[in-house]
């Protein structure tokens, strides 16, 4: 393969990465590092160098849209950032003391318990409105919030509960993402929408817009330790940006359980995935 | 663009719907102007390094040297910088990538501001909370090698 043919085929796998990444509030790593290691050859150094680019790519290319058509609760967002943010520099700092196999073996528990309990809420998907326990803390920061839902040809107004539970699961998202290097985007949307009773549509666009801040917190290091490296990372930045931007337009009209059957999937796989890394 | 109906219909808790339309256009552009220039710098670099170095479209032994361990690109901003001035693809996209990991740092940071104009104090100290602990974490990461 020729470094052009190389360009071109990862700008093209990126741009289905960065659909996905937009639809599902993740980054798109978990297409974008097994595609460079597996399909491309590159070093693994650098494939997770570029996915941490992705993230972000996914995150600014997707959320430009999304928050503009008020998909994305932006007081939401800003509000769980507390816990991300201060939970990423606590695994940071834990990386050093804890580690192991257990560590992948909870996290795989934790997944598929997330996978399941979305699944089973899948039906208030067919609920314009749902219903949600009253969370006086959320009325005065004035979180609940409206958006467009194409597929359902209505405005959806939802109520956003039970906060300071959603800020304690964001920072141990956040704690994880810093002990695993995983984008925290597969805790952060079953937080949203278990706990916080967020529309899915609003979870996966919430969760887009705040992956991009953890992953730019962390890219620092990675471009100083020389893992950043351009010639692997311009097509992957170039075809995420593209594909995040076209699939923002897409989430309005895709239905809310067909993004939510996506991301159990998703989760179940990611869970595997941990397992079997606990269990080798 | 819709304007945030549920103002009318859904009481007290949406009072402020004018405060959040006006932040989110902010943020919106800033997203924007930060994709896609970030993304016209790393194409340009892209198709620059294509243009001097010929044998990139027809060798493949060329690909290994490029992306195995060891491959030589600028990894300190003072680097990218001369590379970029020397005009050279790798040190143009470099600088397209940066701005690419800079611009949610910097929504952070036009936020507090947005926040500090519409005069919510409790969202000016929850997002300048989070950007102290963005910058923490940036300085204790690139410190800890």
């Amino acid at each position: 393969m020729t470094p052009l043919e190389f360009a071109l085929a990862v700008f093209v796998v990126s741009g289905v990465a960065g659909v996905f990444g937009s639809l599902l509030g993740l980054g798109g790593g978990i297409i974008v590092i097994p595609a460079l290691t597996l399909i491309f050859g590159v070093d693994i150094r650098y494939a997770i160098g570029a996915s941490i680019v992705s993230v972000i790519a996914t995150s600014s290319g997707a959320a430009a849209a999304y928050v503009r058509e008020h998909m994305t609760n932006l007081r939401v967002a800003m509000l769980l950032e507390l816990g991300t943010t201060s939970g990423a520099i606590t695994g940071a700092y834990l990386a050093g003391v804890v580690h192991g196999r257990w560590l992948y073996l909870t996290f795989a528990v934790i997944l598929a318990y997330s996978a399941l309990a979305m699944f089973r809420k899948r039906h208030r998907d067919e609920v314009a409105a749902p219903s949600a326990p009253a969370d006086p803390l959320a009325d005065r920061l004035a979180l609940h919030g409206c958006y467009r839902d194409d597929a359902l040809g209505q405005e959806v107004c939802y109520r956003v509960t039970r906060i300071k539970l959603g800020l304690v699961l964001m920072y141990v998202a956040g704690i994880v993402s810093g002990l695993l290097g995983i984008g925290s985007g597969a805790l952060k949307v079953p937080a949203m929408d278990i706990a916080m009773r967020l529309p899915i549509k609003v979870s996966t666009a919430t969760s887009n817009f705040m992956i991009g801040v953890t992953a730019a917190a962390s890219a620092g290091v990675y471009f100083a330790r020389g893992d950043i490296d351009p010639f692997v990372t311009a097509p992957v930045a170039a075809g995420v940006l593209l594909g995040a931007t076209a699939g923002a337009h897409f989430l309005a009209r895709v239905e809310s359980r067909l993004i939510r059957a996506m991301f159990v999937a998703v989760l179940l796989w990611i869970s595997l995935e941990m397992f079997l890394k606990g269990v080798r | 663009m819709n304007a945030p109906r549920g103002s009318e219909t859904a009481g007290g808790a949406w009072r402020n719907a004018a405060e959040v339309r006006r932040v989110e256009l902010v943020i919106s552009t800033l997203l924007r102007a930060g994709v896609v220039s970030s993304l016209a710098i790393v194409v340009a670099g892209l198709v620059l390094s294509f243009v001097h170095h010929a044998e990139y479209l027809s060798s493949p032994s060329e690909l290994g040297r490029l992306t195995q361990p060891g491959a030589a690109f600028p990894h300190t901003l003072p680097d990218v910088l001369l590379s970029a001035a020397q005009r050279r693809g790798q040190g143009l996209v470099m600088v397209g990538l940066l701005l690419l990991i800079a611009t949610p740092i910097l929504r952070v940071a036009v936020s507090i501001v947005v926040f500090v104009h519409e005069r919510d104090g409790t969202f000016v100290a929850i997002t300048s909370i989070v950007l102290a602990l963005l910058l923490a974490s940036f300085l204790l990461g690139t410190g800890t090698p």
